[in-house]
């Protein structure tokens, strides 16, 4: 069968091995958790609850606070301790709820649906709505806004994103392994909502044993297919994604709405299909836990709200202290300071290395060698718009396609001569759009 | 407490540096000057140790008084150097080897802004300015071993040539030129190792061989062609020299069109010029017309439509 892929795109040592064979295991916090309010895009949540309040487990702590936005739940039964800023991953302090956990796990009664082909559009909708569902691949868009485009009628493909393109991360691969089920039901939820459109399950060659059993369980519908896709990074972008599963561009002022496209990632089509046949809101997610400073590489189901120093305790902590600690992948992630914030509904994983690349390679001048052209997936010249960085030169910079890039760091990891090309990029694109925001 | 060290993603890097980059493509030239010492002696050694020292000091020298940062250990000019060497007739003068390596160094690179500035290839515009300077000692092919002229300049006076020779390279020639199976072999380890591709290469080779059967008044004659193919450092400049990263387009449809120039124009040069040879002056011309292949091949972001693109804005 042809492999579909895009151009461009690098070939990273991928490290998946490391946790790649050892099945899901439960993570129980033990201390008190931490419940950002904003975990999306959109307005932030607005609590419900106060201090001294006693909350349950799956108990809604959080009120959407617009049409997009999203609810947060409390993942561990306890007392309220405090509502106040906290830090999170991303180096930003935003306003959580603090719960010190009892230990009960006592639950709230779930509302779960025998049969849900029964509900209709709107009801699951608004299951998915009311469960606090966001794009759980890192951008945090509510995931029933997205189910909501302008024209419904025009979406005839959902496309599942199994690639799992970042190195080092397996979450998703073992949830294909272990809830493949959960993961095409949900599916087929998707697929309810919008009339002749089709499935596709997308996933990177590397993983025969996901396609294999994807493929057993979708025997079945002749609505959704799998489809194999070349190994190479960045395929689970977005863009790269629908280009290489059905031929068309999105450029960064589209979405994918506009070309009939709808893309959602394995733990968010899962969480789908937890909300709307068992009632249950998103208040957990797989993490990998991996890298060579870590004892014990895995994945973890772990509650929303438990932070990350805790999380490596129950890994046995550090081999070594780390030279840095990444949450998420290693080409998208973010450098963290301190591992004491919290897993969020967008949290993917946390990468511990013993060495650091970036700050003990040196930048050389710039050798004109275009591997960062030939690399990049969005079509655009990395070391110029770098250099129009360094002069400041906004106008060069859009008008060469600045905006178009989808920060995916292949160029700055192809340079020989290590030159900070994404960061570059990443700034004035993030100054840029301040500015139209004004 | 040592805190973890934060940076932008991505937080990997690839292995290859300059560094690497510019010590292979030393490595793949070490055949082709292997051969130049056996064909013509150790002087061909030495003018090869005078070149890359000349060219080492000099950017330390252009370094040390821009107050740049001491780059030297990168080994560019090294390859610099190398590749003058292998451009020059084994007989030439020392002083005027080091002389066209101080004006590649200094002039060409130092003075356009360094390594990665320079917007001709500075080993070509080196030779061509010995060849300006020292036309004589330049084109003084006899030594010991050779006493007859160039394959190239017999094939154009019409006399008959032995390919043969010719790929090995037991003929008269600068030190490196002559033997394409060892120009071959180096190539090979730069493709092999994804120093580069055969893009520019490619189109030229192609495009000169086309061009030498429709001008070359010898219609499709293999035995013509083949000479022309492995004469006048053509696989040396193809290979080594029009694929200097710095000085050839950034995209590679660019780099196709360029190749193609480069065909045409050594053909032009080769065939109709008052000189046998034409590969340096076509690249150094090739190397001018960059920046507007650039201008109107620079690739275009995905999900924009070209003419859009090319309006120049994208808002
Ligand atoms: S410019 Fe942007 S899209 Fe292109 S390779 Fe760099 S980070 Fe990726
Ligand atoms: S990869 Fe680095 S050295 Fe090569 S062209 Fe891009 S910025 Fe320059």
């Amino acid at each position: 069968m042809a492999k579909f892929s895009f151009v461009g795109g690098v070939h990273p040592f991928d490290g998946k091995d490391l946790s790649k064979s050892k099945s899901i295991i439960d993570a129980q916090p033990s201390g008190e958790l931490i419940f950002p309010l904003s975990q999306h895009i959109g307005a932030p949540a607005k609590p419900l609850v106060q201090k001294g309040d006693t909350v349950l487990r799956g108990q809604m702590i959080a009120e959407a606070g617009g049409f997009v936005s999203a609810p947060v739940y409390s993942s561990v039964s306890g007392k309220v301790k405090s509502i106040e800023k906290r830090r999170v991953a991303t180096g930003d302090m935003v306003e959580s709820i603090i719960i010190s956990n009892d230990g009960l796990y006592n639950e709230v009664e779930y509302e779960p649906c025998d049969d849900w082909t029964k509900l209709s559009r709107e009801e699951i909708i608004s299951r998915i709505a009311k469960a606090g569902i966001v794009g759980m691949g890192g951008a945090g868009f509510p995931t029933s806004v997205k189910l909501s485009p302008k024209n419904p009628e025009a979406i005839d493909y959902i496309i599942a994103n199994c690639a799992e393109c970042e190195p080092y991360l397996t979450s998703d691969y073992r949830r294909m392994i272990e809830n493949g089920d959960e993961l095409c039901e949900g599916l087929r939820i998707m697929l309810s909502l919008f009339e002749g459109s089709h499935g596709i399950l997308a996933v990177e060659d590397n993983k025969p044993d996901c396609i294999a059993h994807l493929k057993k369980l979708i025997k079945k519908d002749n609505i959704i297919s799998v489809k194999e896709l070349k190994t190479k990074y960045p395929q689970g972008a977005e863009r790269m994604l629908i280009y290489a599963t059905t031929g068309r561009k999105v450029n960064s002022k589209m979405l994918p709405a506009d070309v009939g496209c709808i893309v959602n990632n394995v733990d968010t089509i899962c969480a789908i299909y937890n909300a709307v046949v068992k009632g249950k809101p998103l208040m957990e997610r797989i993490i990998t836990v991996t890298g060579d400073a870590v004892k014990d590489p895995r994945n973890y189901r772990v509650p929303c709200g438990m932070t990350y120093s805790e999380l490596i305790g129950i890994n046995g902590g550090f081999k070594e202290e780390p030279a840095k600690i990444i949450c998420g992948g290693p080409m998208m992630g973010f450098a963290m300071v301190s591992t004491d914030v919290p897993v969020t509904k967008t949290s993917t994983a946390l990468l511990a290395f013993l060495e650091d690349p970036v700050s003990s390679s040196e930048t050389t001048p710039c050798i004109n060698c275009s591997r960062c052209t030939y690399a990049c997936p969005a079509g655009l010249v990395p070391g110029r718009l770098s250099d129009m960085v360094e002069h400041f030169d906004n106008e060069s910079f859009v008008a060469n396609g600045g905006m178009e890039c989808c920060e995916c760091g292949c160029c700055s990891f192809v340079c020989p001569a290590k030159k900070p090309l994404t960061q570059n990029i990443k700034t004035m694109r993030k100054q840029e759009l301040a500015n139209r925001k004004k | 407490m040592n805190l973890p060290k934060v940076s932008s993603n991505p937080h990997i890097r690839s292995f290859a540096d300059t560094r690497l980059i510019m010590f292979t493509v030393v490595l793949s030239l070490v055949p082709a000057l292997g051969y130049g010492i056996y064909n013509f002696g150790p002087r061909a050694l030495l003018v090869t140790l005078c070149c890359i020292l000349t060219c080492v000091l000099s950017e330390l020298f252009m370094e040390l008084i821009l107050k740049r940062k001491i780059r030297i250990s990168d080994f560019s000019a090294c390859v610099t150097g190398l590749l003058i060497a292998l451009n020059l007739p084994v007989s030439i003068p020392l002083w005027e080897a080091a002389l066209g390596c101080i004006f590649a160094i200094v002039v060409v690179r130092e003075l356009f802004g360094g390594l990665g500035k320079n917007f001709m290839n500075p080993a070509l515009a080196g030779r061509c300015f010995l060849i300006i300077s020292f036309p004589s000692a330049m084109t003084d092919f006899v030594t010991d071993a050779y006493t007859g002229a160039t394959p190239l300049a017999v094939l154009k006076s019409g006399g008959a040539v032995d390919v043969k020779s010719m790929f090995f390279g037991s003929v008269p020639g600068t030190i490196g030129e002559t033997s394409v199976l060892m120009l071959l072999i180096g190539a090979a380890l730069l493709i092999l190792t994804g120093v580069i591709d055969l893009w520019i290469p490619g189109s030229y080779i192609l495009s000169f061989a086309i061009f030498v059967c429709i001008f070359g008044s010898h219609g499709f004659d293999p035995a013509y062609l083949s000479a022309h193919l492995a004469g006048g450092g053509l696989m040396l400049g193809a290979f080594f020299m029009a694929t200097d990263y710095v000085t050839r387009p950034v995209s590679k449809k660019g780099q196709v069109i360029f190749g193609i120039f480069l065909g045409i124009m050594t053909g032009i040069f080769r065939l109709f010029g008052p000189s046998a040879e034409g590969v340096s002056y076509a690249i150094i011309l090739g190397n001018c017309i960059v920046p507007l292949i650039d201008k109107f091949t620079v690739p275009v972001p995905f999900g924009i439509s070209p003419s859009e693109f090319r309006k120049g804005g994208r808002k």
